[in-house]
């Protein structure tokens, strides 16, 4: 497959009056063309402040890219400076935000803010990039789309906002698209249409997509490869088979454990104990040492490499080593590796009753 | 089944004016009953009134109208200042936010305290202090917390230090309103297993106000459907989750994403489409099998009892 | 990578202790909100620098008029607009541009230089060897500006020796009655102060209980005490403030009931704000589901929450009153002699100006660094109290 992109021990920190915050410790990871890989993890894991470093979005100061490459069509967008930046942003990489009520600027009618980027990276005349802006909205799936770029964000609904923000964000036609919590402030029906529609365009566009979220099914919904991030570092990454099925890390097995399965049997989730570190003083060796029941001496000591274990997937942990002692997940946890929907009923999803009444 | 009624919510409506003219009706015309010891979840989507619920059960709001019963007694009618503290002793609400709903100028000490001391719970400061030490020990912090301030702790912690708050009282029935959407899933499954372990302890009973279906499935025995002020269907969590009736909640099963690629890869959703409904007719709440309701019209009814059978 | 790590010792693959508790320990060390702020504005160097000016401005304000034997109200013709005087300064010739060593400068005209400087003499009664004198320009008939045909002298004398005050040192010199003007300035700046700290207070009182009551019992209360404040608000403050001193007669009293007639609105408005976005958070609502009274919610969870926005706006109504005050003494709507306020001083100063500018000088600084001492101090507070700059 094409490498798109290729983030090389990517460290950002961030000087705040308690201390030096490092809030990204060395990521590494790949994007090929036309995947989606989403990274999971929670909040103060590093995720977001990753992606908004593709895209030279850290605010500086207090932020800086201490070290690592961002190597992108021959360019490492870590050196580049902040004019060079502003046309790759939204041109060749574009985002999509949390919250699409303040993504979108309340006193400019959306096509016009549509039209912005045309303008602007196309170079398009006025009646071209209307014309584009009336397409695009057909695209997101915007009912009547020649009324209503004359339209306000206000006049939208949520989920009628974030498609504009999508279709914003495809407007140059951009070869990695990064979706920061796109969904996460979106109801579950509407979260469920915006994540269908994101797969069509992806399909229709081969852009590649990075899919931030914290949210376990909505990734076994998009994506294609997963990465799982523990406090500014990348702890396991493979195919969501992989991760979902054969997952290596105790931090994972952690998240797994901690989404009630569909029979309810169980007395207790299996929850990880305590809060993430502090990012200003990590602990010492590894940094999910403290709350893992499966931690070797060894983790107190030195942060573990990446291990492997195929040629898709990777974990950091050191019971991976040859040395360590073998040790299997939590029952619990095996149940959910043999696949979510087979612990109960799955809900009545999609069957002949559906078009009832 | 002659479980005891804890609480009964009887035509329960919050009206809320915006502007001059138009009434947003938050909460139309409500009716259920919790029972002691179980965990009612209440669901919906955003804007469908279920935290207004929540809150005007505990008098936070007046209700527009309706009778919430706790014990049989009215909590909304009129009551003198003594009554209303010994009620607000035994309903105790988890708040959403976990950094909004801490006083960030007081101490964790004199957060938990804040209950015992308006009640009159404790005779000194001694007693006071061995309490707050207790309650921090029963939500799994420590006594060093005590003295700090809620700004140094992680989510999980605060909503921790929320959940002991509301136990300083000793109350009997627990409004949890989203208490754990604004946390990261491993902190969810802490705070979702503190929950039952105390309701276990003390035999609370809860109503868990939620719009995440699969946390709400895991920890309510039965579980309501809001949409647009209005149940729709109420019933046995399992039951709901196997045999939805109502279009909506089918559309809403339909909606929540599962951690399993394979499932993910096939589903289906089943868009809901309120004009399916014949309006001619005022849907009333019936019991489509015993303790399995929903919100129909006479036809509709026959229609989802045969539904029911044929399965 | 792995190779390397076949070197690792079999021990340390042993299982770890690891208690769950001591992931829920506090990394930071304990420390209070008003701890966290003042450490935060220990680091602003300009607000630190306000506040030193301020204390030491405070300082000079209650102890300054104690420092010589001079009183402010001591009036002596004699003296009248004698230069300033300091032991010590005067003799350090470097530092005469302070003009701080008892001599007066002064140009006299005449028909030719000897004439100017005879005319000088005469008119400050000088012997010969009580001056220097300086020609500044010849007689020239042709010159276009009149006045500046004729000859020039400059002429310095030390005007305490030809006066007979040769033990007497006004440190900022006298004033038109030959008061002391250290004593007046200082008494001045006290007053000043005083009435700025008065007005903000009253400001702050009323301001708080208006803003709070407005926004916690909300409704058709708030409706109308939000009315009654636009309305105020609409009266142009001057036209509001002068029928107060026309009623009141002026006066520290009336000055100061006529800065706070419309001066707490803002405070008002302040308080209503934050106590409208606070009483809906959940933290008032858990208060409140606990069964906390009224009285216990504004004491316990409203009042401290604003009591930095509080603290912050009062910084800044300090230096507006004081300011408003000088504003009103120098059009003559403010204190009547013998008081003094840096406002009345700077009037009476401004009349001699080109004469006597040093009896502006002294209070046009001190009253410039009240200002900026407190706008200073103000804006660094704000940064250090303002919560969202946590973190």
């Amino acid at each position: 497959m094409e490498k798109v992109l290729e983030v090389k021990d990517l460290t950002v920190s961030f000087d705040t009056y308690g201390g030096k915050v490092q809030a990204v410790r060395g990521v590494s990871f790949d994007l090929y063309k036309g995947e989606t890989l989403a990274i999971v993890g929670e909040s103060g894991s590093g995720k977001s402040v990753t992606t908004k470093s593709l895209m030279g979005l850290i605010p500086s100061p207090p932020g800086r890219i201490e070290k690592g490459e961002i190597n992108f069509e021959g360019k490492n967008l870590a050196k580049l400076s902040d004019s060079e930046m502003t046309k790759i942003r939204g041109k060749d990489i574009s985002m999509i935000f949390q919250d699409p009520m303040t993504s979108l600027n309340p006193t400019m009618k959306i096509g016009n803010q549509i039209m912005e980027g045309l303008i602007k990276h196309q170079k398009m005349n006025r009646a071209d990039a209307k014309k584009r802006a009336i397409e695009l909205l057909e695209l997101v799936g915007i009912p009547k789309a020649s009324e209503r770029i004359n339209q306000y964000p206000h006049q939208f609904s949520g989920g009628m906002r974030q498609r504009v923000v999508i279709a914003i964000s495809l407007a140059c036609n951009p070869k990695i698209l990064i979706a920061d919590e796109p969904t996460t402030a979106l109801d579950v029906t509407i979260q469920a249409q915006i994540l269908d529609l994101m797969k069509d365009l992806q399909q229709k566009t081969e852009a590649s997509i990075i899919f931030i979220t914290h949210d376990l099914g909505v990734v076994a919904n998009v994506a294609d490869r997963v990465a799982v991030m523990y406090a500014g570092k990348i702890v396991e990454i493979g195919t969501v088979d992989d991760v979902f099925y054969n997952p290596k890390h105790p931090y994972t097995w952690g998240l797994l454990g901690s989404m009630p399965t569909l029979d309810s049997t169980e007395e207790e989730l299996v929850a990880i104990p305590g809060s993430p570190p502090d990012l200003i003083n990590p602990p010492k060796g590894d940094a999910f040492a403290p709350r893992n029941p499966y931690a070797l001496k060894i983790d107190l000591e030195q942060e573990p490499p990446m291990f492997k274990v195929s040629d898709t997937h990777y974990a950091a942990t050191w019971l991976l080593h040859e040395n360590a002692p073998k040790v299997e997940p939590p029952e619990s946890v095996k149940r959910r590796m043999k696949g979510f929907a087979k612990t109960g009923a799955a809900p009545a999803a999609g069957d002949k009753k559906g078009d009832e009444s | 089944m002659s479980r005891e009624k804890l609480l009964e919510v009887k035509n329960l409506k919050q009206y809320f004016k915006s502007g001059r003219k138009s009434v947003v009706k938050a909460v139309d015309g409500l009716n259920f009953d919790i029972y002691k010891g179980e965990t009612f979840g209440l669901v919906g989507e955003s804007g469908c009134g279920k935290s207004t619920t929540g809150r005007t059960i505990i008098r936070l709001y007046d209700a527009t109208d309706g009778e919430v019963l706790f014990k049989g007694e009215n909590v909304h009618a009129k009551k003198s200042r003594g009554e209303l503290k010994k009620f607000n002793r035994k309903m105790q609400m988890i708040f959403q936010d976990p950094y909004a709903s801490l006083n960030p100028r007081m101490t964790v000490k004199d957060i938990i305290a804040e209950g015992m001391d308006i009640h009159g719970l404790v005779k000194n400061e001694k007693e006071r202090t061995e309490k707050v030490h207790e309650l921090l020990r029963t939500v799994g912090l420590n006594k060093e917390h005590a003295n700090r301030y809620p700004h140094e702790f992680s989510g999980g912690q605060r909503q921790r230090i929320g959940i002991a708050r509301a136990l300083a009282v000793e109350p009997e029935f627990i409004i949890a309103d989203e208490p754990i959407s604004a946390l990261d899933v491993s902190i969810q499954a802490q705070v979702v297993n503190l929950m039952k372990k105390l309701q276990k302890e003390r035999g609370l009973t809860y109503l868990f106000i939620a719009h995440d279906l699969s946390m709400v499935k895991y920890i309510s025995d039965r579980i309501g459907v809001m949409y647009f002020g209005k149940m729709v269907e109420l019933a046995e969590s399992d039951e709901l989750y196997k045999n939805p009736i109502h279009p909506y909640t089918k559309s809403l099963l339909s909606a929540i994403p599962l951690p399993d690629p394979d499932y993910e890869r096939n589903r289906k959703r089943v868009p809901y489409d309120p004009s399916i409904h014949d309006t001619s007719e005022e849907p009333e709440f019936r019991e489509v099998r015993p303790g399995h309701w929903v919100l129909c019209t006479t036809k509709e009814f026959e229609q989802y009892k045969a539904e029911l059978e044929n399965k | 990578m792995a190779k390397k790590d076949k070197e690792l010792s079999k021990d340390l693959f042993q299982p770890a202790e690891v208690s769950a508790d001591k992931s829920e320990e506090l990394g930071r060390p304990e420390i209070s909100y008003w701890k966290d702020s003042w450490n935060r504005l220990k680091k602003n160097k300009a607000a630190i620098a306000g506040l030193i000016t301020l204390i030491f401005i405070s300082f000079m304000a209650i102890f300054g008029p104690m420092m010589n034997e001079y009183d402010f109200d001591q009036a002596d013709y004699d003296a009248k607009n004698l230069p300033p005087r300091v032991p010590g300064i005067e003799n350090i010739e470097w530092l005469d541009w302070l003009g701080m060593n008892g001599e007066r400068t002064v140009e006299v005209l005449g028909a030719s230089p000897e004439d100017a400087l005879n005319r000088g003499k005469e008119a400050f009664e000088l012997t010969d060897d009580q001056f220097t004198y300086e020609v500044v320009r010849e007689y020239d008939p042709d010159r276009p500006d009149p006045d500046k045909r004729w000859a020039a002298v400059a002429i310095t004398f030390n005007d305490y020796e030809i006066r007979g005050y040769e033990d007497d040192y006004f440190w900022f010199g006298t004033d038109a009655l030959g008061r002391d003007l250290w004593t007046r300035v200082w008494n001045g700046t006290r007053i000043s102060l005083y009435i700025g700290i008065l007005a903000a207070a009253i400001d702050m009182l009323i301001g708080v209980a208006y803003g709070g009551i407005s926004a916690y019992y909300g409704g058709r209360v708030d409706n109308y005490m939000q009315r009654f404040i636009e309305i105020l608000v609409g009266i142009p403050n001057l036209v509001v403030v002068i029928l107060m001193i026309i009623v009141l007669d002026p006066g520290l009293i009336a000055i100061t009931i006529a800065l706070t007639i419309t001066g707490w609105v803002g405070m008002a408005r302040i308080v209503r704000g934050q106590v409208l976005k606070l009483k809906g958070q959940e933290f008032v609502l858990a208060s409140r589901t606990l069964g906390a009274s009224d009285s216990r919610i504004i004491a316990r969870h409203l009042i401290p929450n604003v009591t930095g926005i509080i603290l912050i706006q009062t910084m800044f109504t300090i230096p507006s009153a004081i300011f408003f005050e000088a504003f009103l003494s120098f059009i003559g709507l403010g204190l009547q002699p013998p008081l003094a306020s840096l406002g009345t001083l700077i009037d009476d100063a401004f009349k001699s100006l080109q004469v006597y500018p040093y009896m502006l000088v002294y209070p046009a600084i001190i009253i410039s660094l009240l200002m900026i001492g407190f706008n200073v101090l103000a804006d660094g507070l704000r940064d250090a109290l303002d919560p969202k700059m946590r973190e």
